[in-house]
């Protein structure tokens, strides 16, 4: 019987939503919310001993201590295989589930297998650490996701050969294998580059790596005389949300005229973000956005001054594709409204 | 969206709790925040100790501001 050890954030584990997100890690036996379907999917081969359930914001608030917790609570079962998630686009719970399997591959030498969407943070982070399947943004991809880890991850546990990323479902790890072909090298490259030519369908053999960085700007000189403009992701808006951010998934930004404004009060902001406990934001939305300060500090003549306008959206299951957008039309902006520096706030 | 600022030529700092996810996003400058619902607060104090501790947080990211940073740096707590 193949003893295996299933993780799962405070959602999914019938504890709670955002309010519950700081819960500290605990282990019950048995499956637990999609274990269920997972059990069903892994077979008879295979029992799901214990199920691990912790916060999301608990344990990216505390990586270290988080992660030693669990991985004391999981060697206790002796289990043969871990798995975490799926996580979809949750990126805190991404974050959590690639930070507990890498944990138990490196400290108990047993396989392990995740599932997220690739624009999790926790993709990016670890999917050359170990197998994560490729499911959709939301929970609605349960039902495509569960049976794809179950699959892999009874190959892996049977030290089976596992093919490329395409066949299995995971997403790609960045590993290379030799393989023999039929045609040798220069002729498969003369045929990918006559596709090419005549605007046919081809597959590269050689993807290149995507590093898309950027490259730091000089540093402010003189800050007496700069001026300094807010942006959030943490979905900071006017009482009411007059336009209608969403709250997780944002389609858009607004922008907001604070001039005038030297504190952020419960009557006047709040927070339109789904993917966090809003009760301290509504509050004070200063907590996020930090209004008050940046007036104290241009009134005391430490900063030029903070830009009439501040920018916001829910980074919350957002697309990279959005996020990019947003930020490149409203910089254009900045910079044209002689904008020198940017203190940005995620939640 | 810290990629595309700084991208567009302005210098920026990204105030964050979960440095991890900054450092994959790829930001340039890092200031660690208190904890992810209230990244420049802290409710358990009183109202004064908190907006010197959320004042000590922005302060702390003009500094980064104005600190020249060859890559990624994150200005720890």
């Amino acid at each position: 019987m193949i003893k295996v050890v299933h993780y799962i954030n405070q959602f999914y584990g019938g504890i709670g939503g955002e309010e519950k997100a700081d819960i500290k890690p605990e282990i019950r036996k048995g499956t637990v919310g999609p274990g269920m379907a997972l059990k069903g999917a892994l077979g008879e081969d295979a029992q799901i001993v214990a199920t691990v359930i912790c916060g999301d914001s608990y344990f990216n608030e505390n990586l270290e201590e988080a992660t030693s917790e669990i991985l004391e609570m999981v060697k206790e079962y002796e289990p043969d295989l871990f798995i975490a998630g799926p996580a979809f686009n949750a990126g805190r719970y991404g974050v959590a589930c690639g930070s507990i399997c890498k944990a138990v591959k490196d400290s108990l030498n047993i396989p392990v297998i995740s599932g997220m969407y690739p624009e999790n943070p926790g993709a990016e982070m670890f999917k050359k650490d170990l197998h994560i399947i490729e499911t959709a943004n939301a929970a609605t991809g349960m039902r495509q996701a569960i049976p794809a880890m179950a699959k892999l991850s009874l190959k892996l546990v049977k030290g089976e050969e596992i093919g490329p990323p395409s066949d299995e479902g995971y997403i790609p790890r960045g590993i290379r294998k030799n393989i023999f072909r039929e045609e040798r090298g220069s002729k498969r490259a003369v045929n990918i580059l006559v596709a090419k030519l005549k605007g046919e369908e081809f597959e590269t053999e050689y993807a290149m790596p995507d590093f898309d960085r950027v490259e730091p700007n000089p540093a402010i000189v003189d800050l007496k005389n700069a001026k300094i403009a807010l942006v959030t992701s943490g979905g900071i808006v006017p009482k009411g949300n007059p336009d209608r951010i969403e709250a997780s998934s944002a389609s858009k930004y607004g922008k907001y005229d604070i001039e005038g404004v030297t504190d952020l009060t419960a009557e006047t902001y709040e927070t339109a973000h789904g993917g966090y406990d809003p009760v301290y934001a509504n509050e004070d939305a200063d907590r996020v956005l930090p209004v008050d300060v940046m007036r104290d500090l241009e009134k005391e003549g430490i900063i030029g001054g903070l830009h009439r306008y501040f920018y916001t959206t829910v980074g919350n299951g957002t697309s990279v594709a959005n996020s990019k957008k947003f930020a490149s039309t409203f910089t254009k902006e900045l910079v044209s409204d002689g904008v020198q520096a940017v203190i940005l706030t995620s939640t | 969206m810290v990629k595309e600022i700084e991208r567009a030529g302005l210098p920026v700092v990204h105030i964050c709790t979960v440095v991890p996810i900054s450092l994959t996003v790829g930001a340039n400058r890092i200031v660690p925040a208190v904890a992810i619902p209230h990244p420049l607060g802290n409710p358990a104090l009183s109202k004064k100790d908190e907006k010197e501790l959320r004042r000590e947080l922005v302060l702390k990211a003009l500094k980064a501001l104005q600190t020249e940073v060859d890559g990624q740096t994150v200005f720890e707590k």
